[in-house]
């Protein structure tokens, strides 16, 4: 495999040919803030917190998740306009949906609070929309809460990918959209699940989660992936 | 069919023609038949019957002029045609009667449109040539005036190389608005490694007050066939696909009895003309999401999967289709493929401008007096487009402003007039070529608001995958709605432009990248409007119904406010 030079925030460094950028900017220990991003699936590009900027090409804004490294790329990962996108991002997001840490399952792990904790977003300055979203607890083990569901699909992509059931799906668009099993039936009725629990495990927020926790208790081990995707290619499993 | 037969078929159907005294010509495309048109059919069907021989009744595609539909266009032999509108049923039995069949034909003076009128003498009607003139759903019509001639030619006298090269020649620009060279773009598919290759016809139009593709798919079938069928054969692919979206049943239907026509008679389809070359073309239909203009949402679409944009690279010229080198353009691009062809590069690369070569279709609405569609030579000034052609203001009423692309982008004011229209000049006035809507706006529009109804309308068609488009478009139009109700303060004015930014440079693709241009360029030039609801709590334009401005009342505050160190 070739290999190629790229200057990271001043910096020369190189990676394979064929890594995304997030992956360089990452293994050079540079934090970047993801959201819809997990290591062992397929990456969409819908979050836009991975933006970095193209010093080599007019400071235009791209994708860190889904951009191949060039040879003779220079990007910058921190910007006061990188940051204050980002945060204006994560408000976005809470405004978007009924995010209440107080009364959420995920309150401590969630990976929208920690962002935002870590980004400094201190208050949201746009209306919250305070839709009305149902829950779903209609499954034996699980619980889906629309009202915390940010539509990172990682659900819907580790479902059709790792599992392989296509449980999941999205119907509607814009914020409108929803994630639904099956045609829209209630989880508990769905006769694609199998009940892996892999969506639960890969959601980042408080949509997903397993049925009897209460506020804060949920945690989730985003590791199980890797751990799969591992087994699979090596076809070694070691039991934790 | 090969060359010698096509070549007796347009003589025959020509002699055929020349039989009749007189061709009555009527506009059965939507816009007409929306205002009555089949009610003229239904009457004069009985009346024509016992004339036969004499008359020949053409139902055709559109004339033009939408705005004053009916249209209809009486031809006697050897006379000039003369265009009649708002044609009632009583009125089609007076001229009928007075103009066809009488001794003296006398046409009824003022249902005539001039034919001298600015309207007709400033269009270049390159595209739109057959439009009005055939009947959509006969072969024979569209051959009689050298139609699949061009493909005829290219398969006989042309390489594949030779096509593209003569596009590259042309100067012709993609159609949809972005204006990527097609010579180009069509280079890129044909040397494209694969041995299988798709050509798609990009017809989901969706902007609001835009049917320029439409009415091409409408008037014109067999023309947008033809330059897909020299486009799979200039790439290298032997399946087409047109993308109608499903709000047009009557494009869908004329395409499908079009597609129909030319497999029968070898013209499409295996063995083209006898050559050998295959080319089969397919319908796809959209189910009525604007984000599938979109090219990947587009072919995401047409693999049965929901239309959802992809993140380009790589493009669809590299990996499209079934991740097949995949040609997309516009239904406007193929219609301007056969003029090329006939008559050459150096004859299309005259008209227009150094940089846009060849003519445009707009879909001019909105408060001028003759709307309609028109197609214009680049470079042609915005002042001779809503003035000459549009026939200005109604009297009383002054120019404001002109939004061209839709609700991708910007509005014209009265000191840019006289710019020429071109992809550059109007680029660089904070707006774009677009797909071709042209809305003009008198003095009693309210910007704000019209800023307002294209976001939402982004907002509604957002498909939802990224963040910024999703939930920033959202709150764009919740700000604009403050705004426009009077209730906003200049804080929300500030975040409305910072939302702009975030939403133009951080989203997915073109539908969110473009979504806040309206916002943008209404501010560029018309922010003392945004001022006025803000400060004043007024619409200058007087169309916001500010009622009551909405007076908080707080409360007294007992307990001390706690310092936050």
């Amino acid at each position: 495999m070739s290999v190629v030079t790229l200057t990271i925030n001043d910096e020369l460094v190189s990676a394979q040919a064929e890594q995304t950028l997030l992956e360089a900017i990452r293994e050079q220990g540079i934090d970047l803030p993801t959201l819809c991003h997990m290591d062992g699936l397929s990456d969409k590009g819908g979050c836009r917190l991975c933006m970095v900027e193209m010093t080599n090409n007019n400071n235009r804004l791209v994708p860190a998740c889904v951009t191949k490294v060039q040879e003779g790329q220079s990007i910058r990962t921190e910007s006061d306009k990188l940051t204050n996108y980002r945060k204006m991002i994560i408000e976005l997001l809470l405004s978007e949906r009924n995010h209440i840490c107080a009364v959420c399952v995920m309150n401590g792990h969630c990976e929208l609070q920690n962002l935002a904790a870590h980004l400094g977003v201190n208050h949201v300055r746009y209306e919250y929309v305070v839709p009305d979203l149902p829950m779903d607890a209609s499954h034996e083990r699980f619980v889906q809460d629309h009202n915390r569901c940010i539509l990172c699909m990682r659900c819907v992509r580790v479902c059709h990918e790792v599992e392989g059931a296509h449980n999941w799906d999205v119907m509607g668009r814009g914020v409108n959209s929803l994630v639904i099993a099956d045609l829209n039936k209630p989880w508990g009725s769905s006769r694609s699940c199998t009940g892996c629990g892999k969506c639960v495990q890969v959601c980042p927020t408080g949509a997903l989660s397993k049925k009897g926790s209460t506020v804060a208790e949920m945690v989730k081990h985003h590791d199980f992936l890797g751990w799969i995707m591992n087994g699979r290619e090596k076809n070694i499993w070691e039991y934790r | 069919m090969n060359r010698p037969e096509l070549q007796a078929m347009a003589e025959q159907e020509l002699e055929r023609q020349k039989k009749f005294r007189c061709r009555v010509m009527c506009c059965t495309s939507t816009a007409c038949v929306s205002s009555g048109a089949n009610s003229l059919y239904e009457t004069l069907k009985p009346k024509l019957e016992k004339l036969k021989e004499d008359v020949e009744f053409v139902p055709t595609g559109c004339m033009g002029l939408c705005g004053r539909g009916p249209l209809m266009t009486v031809q006697l032999q050897g006379q000039e045609p003369v265009i009649y509108e708002n044609v009632t049923p009583e009125l089609a039995l007076e001229i009928l009667d007075k103009h066809i069949l009488a001794h003296k034909p006398t046409p009824i003076k003022d249902k005539v449109l001039p034919n001298d009128w600015p309207f007709f003498t400033k269009q270049t009607r390159v595209v739109l040539a057959n439009s009005g003139a055939v009947d959509p759903e006969r072969l024979e019509d569209y051959v009689s005036r050298g139609g699949y001639s061009a493909l005829a030619h290219a398969l006989r006298e042309m390489t594949p190389r030779d096509v593209c090269h003569e596009l590259i020649d042309s100067g012709l620009r993609g159609r949809g608005g972005a204006g990527f060279p097609t010579g180009l773009k069509w280079n890129m598919v044909r040397k494209a490694a694969g041995d299988r290759k798709y050509v798609v016809a990009n017809g989901d139009e969706g902007d609001p007050g835009a049917y320029m593709d439409r009415t091409l798919m409408e008037s014109d079938p067999h023309r947008v066939l033809e330059g897909m069928a020299i486009a799979g054969y200039a790439v290298g692919a032997e399946q087409g696909y047109v993308y109608v979206r499903g709000e047009y049943p009557l494009a869908i239907k004329r395409l499908e009895k079009a597609i129909r026509a030319a497999e029968r008679k070898g013209l499409l389809g295996s063995r083209v003309m006898e050559s050998g070359f295959n080319f089969r073309i397919d319908i796809r239909i959209g189910a009525g999401a604007f984000v599938c203009g979109e090219e990947t949402a587009l072919m995401a679409s047409i693999m049965g999967k929901r239309g959802q944009p992809v993140i380009r690279p790589p493009y669809p010229a590299e990996s499209g289709l079934w991740g097949c080198p995949t040609l997309i353009n516009n239904v406007e691009t193929y219609g301007n493929i056969t003029p090329i062809i006939n008559q050459g590069a150096a004859w299309y690369s005259q008209i227009g401008t150094a940089k846009s070569k060849g003519t445009k279709i707009f879909a001019l609405t909105g408060n001028v007096i003759n709307s309609g569609l028109i197609e214009v030579p680049m470079g042609i000034t915005l002042r001779e487009i809503v003035f000459d052609i549009g026939g200005g203001m109604v009297p009383g009423r002054t120019y404001k402003a002109a939004q061209t692309g839709g609700p991708s982008g910007g509005c014209i004011p009265t000191e840019h007039l006289d710019t020429p229209v071109d992809y550059e000049s109007l680029k660089a006035l904070g707006s774009m070529m677009g797909s071709g809507g042209l809305i003009v706006m008198d003095n009693t529009t309210c910007m704000p608001n019209i800023a307002k109804f294209f976001m939402e309308f982004c907002m509604d068609e957002s498909c939802g995958k990224c963040v910024p488009c999703r939930v920033g478009t959202m709150q764009m139009h919740r700000l604009l709605e403050h705004i426009t109700n009077g209730s906003a303060t200049e804080d929300d004015l500030k975040r409305l432009e910072e939302l702009c930014l975030l939403v133009r440079d951080t989203s997915l693709c073109g539908l969110g990248n473009s979504s806040p241009n309206p916002i943008l360029s209404t501010l560029r030039y018309f922010r003392h409007e945004y001022e006025a609801h803000i400060r004043e709590h007024k619409c200058l334009a007087g169309e916001c119904n500010i009622t009551e401005v909405p007076v908080l009342e707080l409360a007294e505050i007992k307990h001390k406010t706690v310092e936050v160190s």
